[in-house]
């Protein structure tokens, strides 16, 4: 199967053809999948060097000009090296982009924390306005690519990882989506996390709902959900552990509820190796998410005296 | 209160201080806060081609001023020029004003970018110029104005480097150099740009045919910058 990011240069390149509006801005990442977009629209398709301070500050002139465009490279380049632009060449001159991240929480394990970014999202949850694509799919990351340039001048991150689940499942950009229906919790897979959240929640009596938008937060969604499952809500994120507690809690601040955060750890693991060995050291395998959740869901019963 | 006769007149160059001192309260300013104020006045009186009618026009020149500190001297000539009502300037920093010590684009007409954070508006105004001619506009001229210690962020740096080599040849920088880099660029300031593929002059920034004469120098194919020697600030 081809990655999410696979999808990136030709999805772009096509809406580089369509849109005089598109223009796409590189800091050397990436530049090779946009060779032959670069020689059909020399001016809309700028690699800035290995700037990304530039990278993001470029971009928002482009867009003060009235452009849309689409900035690519790792997500520890993308969000956390330059994050000042993002609040001030972004957010404070009131301009908008799409940050498309590659690399994830922990892509390429053997590159080590150098190019790891599980506190990508948690960031951004600092600045006000962004919406926040995590696909789970590369036919999801298509689509959700086409939404991000499509959405005006808003500010949108998609965050491409080489985890994905087996199959794509339909998305629209916005609501979460009941893939299981139970009645002792709610589990929330972010993204590349559902297949793992499935094997893990089988036989529990518990809802999941697949969020691939998680800003803004389908709050209404999860509201619904809570009402056949009541409100024990378990977030399973492919990022730092958390991100979307608060989210949660707002979402439900007038009925009594638990949330656990499930995610990657926020202590620095020090290990290279393999993807998977990463997934199963922050606790994120199907085995050890059963183990979570079934622990969290069975304190709920006992709680409410359910048990 | 300002009167009807006050809007409608027009504002010189001699009136640029009792402009800025609606703001300060002070009819005299320092170095440092009219450092900025004679490449300002060149700028907006004779060399953009920008007004208040103009500045929605796609084809307008862009002025960004990236050294947002000390705003008074670039308030006092937007309200010359009639970006600003003059009436707005006693109320400078006020929570209900308009008029920061930083300024904010959103808030202020005539504002390209809000600035206050170094090293933002050079990197913004590369693709300020990167937008223009990816859409065919090649009569816009954009400006950024920086100082020189804020030339030290390495965001400026950054775009510098990138600019000389793409030709961006729209894109002119005035450097305000009172000598306030705590670690002067070794053999100049126009040296570094120059090294960058710039076209560079360096002039009296209190000299108004030197500053007219260094803003409207042809660089074909190249960025340019205008570095404006002013009183040492520190002085």
């Amino acid at each position: 199967m081809d990655t999410m990011r696979d999808r990136l240069a030709p999805v772009v390149s096509r809406l580089l053809d369509e849109d005089p509006r598109v223009a796409v801005v590189l800091a050397e990442i990436g530049r090779d999948g946009f060779g032959e977009a670069g020689r059909r629209h020399p001016d809309r398709v700028i690699n800035v060097g290995i700037r990304e301070q530039l990278l993001v500050g470029a971009a928002a002139g482009l867009a003060l000009t009235g452009l849309r465009p689409v900035v690519h490279t790792f997500a520890s380049f993308l969000v956390e090296r330059p994050f000042e632009q993002l609040k001030l060449d972004l957010g404070h001159q009131d301009a908008g982009a799409v940050l498309v991240s590659a690399a994830a929480s922990f892509d390429w394990p053997a590159g080590g924390f150098t190019h790891m970014a599980p506190g990508d999202v948690a960031l951004l949850d600092t600045l006000d306005g962004w919406t926040v694509h995590v696909p789970g799919h590369p036919d999801e990351a298509e689509t959700l690519l086409r939404h991000a340039v499509a959405a005006g001048d808003d500010k949108v991150y998609v965050r491409l990882s080489v985890q994905s689940n087996r199959q794509g499942r339909a998305v629209d950009g916005q609501h979460f989506r009941p893939v299981r229906e139970g009645r002792s919790g709610v589990v929330v897979a972010v993204g590349p996390v559902l297949d793992a959240v499935l094997a893990a929640t089988e036989g529990l009596d518990v809802t999941v709902l697949y969020a691939t938008t998680v800003r803004p937060f389908d709050a209404a969604g999860l509201r619904r959900a809570t009402q056949a499952a009541g409100t024990d809500v378990v977030l399973v994120e492919p990022y730092l552990a958390g991100t979307s507690t608060a989210t949660v809690s707002e979402a439900l601040a007038d009925v009594p509820h638990r949330v656990l955060g499930l995610g990657v750890g926020r202590r620095e693991l020090r290990r290279y190796g393999t993807i998977e060995e990463h997934v199963a050291a922050h606790g994120l395998d199907a085995a050890s998410l059963r183990e979570r959740i079934g622990r969290f869901v069975d304190a709920g019963r006992l709680t409410a005296g359910r048990g | 209160m300002t009167t009807a006769a006050e809007q409608s007149r027009t504002y010189g160059y001699d009136d640029l201080p009792r402009l800025m001192g609606m703001m300060t309260g002070d009819e005299k300013h320092g170095p440092a806060a009219t450092s900025t104020l004679d490449v300002l006045w060149v700028l907006y009186d004779r060399v953009l081609r920008v007004t208040p009618e103009r500045r929605e026009d796609p084809d307008r020149d862009r002025f960004l001023l990236s050294k947002g500190h000390g705003p008074m001297a670039y308030y006092a000539v937007l309200a010359a020029k009639g970006f600003v009502p003059v009436d707005w300037l006693p109320g400078f920093g006020a929570y209900d004003s308009p008029l920061g010590h930083h300024p904010d684009r959103v808030l202020v007409p005539g504002a390209e970018i809000g600035s206050g954070s170094l090293g933002h508006g050079l990197p913004i105004a590369v693709g300020t110029a990167l937008g223009l001619r990816a859409q065919g506009r090649r009569d816009p001229a954009v400006w950024v104005l920086i100082g020189d210690a804020e030339l030290d962020e390495g965001s400026n740096h950054e775009a510098i480097a990138f600019a000389g080599p793409a030709g961006l040849e729209r894109l002119h920088t005035v450097v305000i150099d009172n000598s306030s880099a705590s670690h002067a660029l070794p053999g100049g300031i126009a040296a570094r740009f120059e090294a960058a593929g710039w076209s560079a002059v360096t002039v009296d920034g209190r000299d108004h045919e030197a500053l007219y004469a260094a803003f409207t120098t042809p660089h074909p194919g190249r960025p340019h910058v205008v570095v404006a020697r002013v009183e040492p600030k520190n002085a």
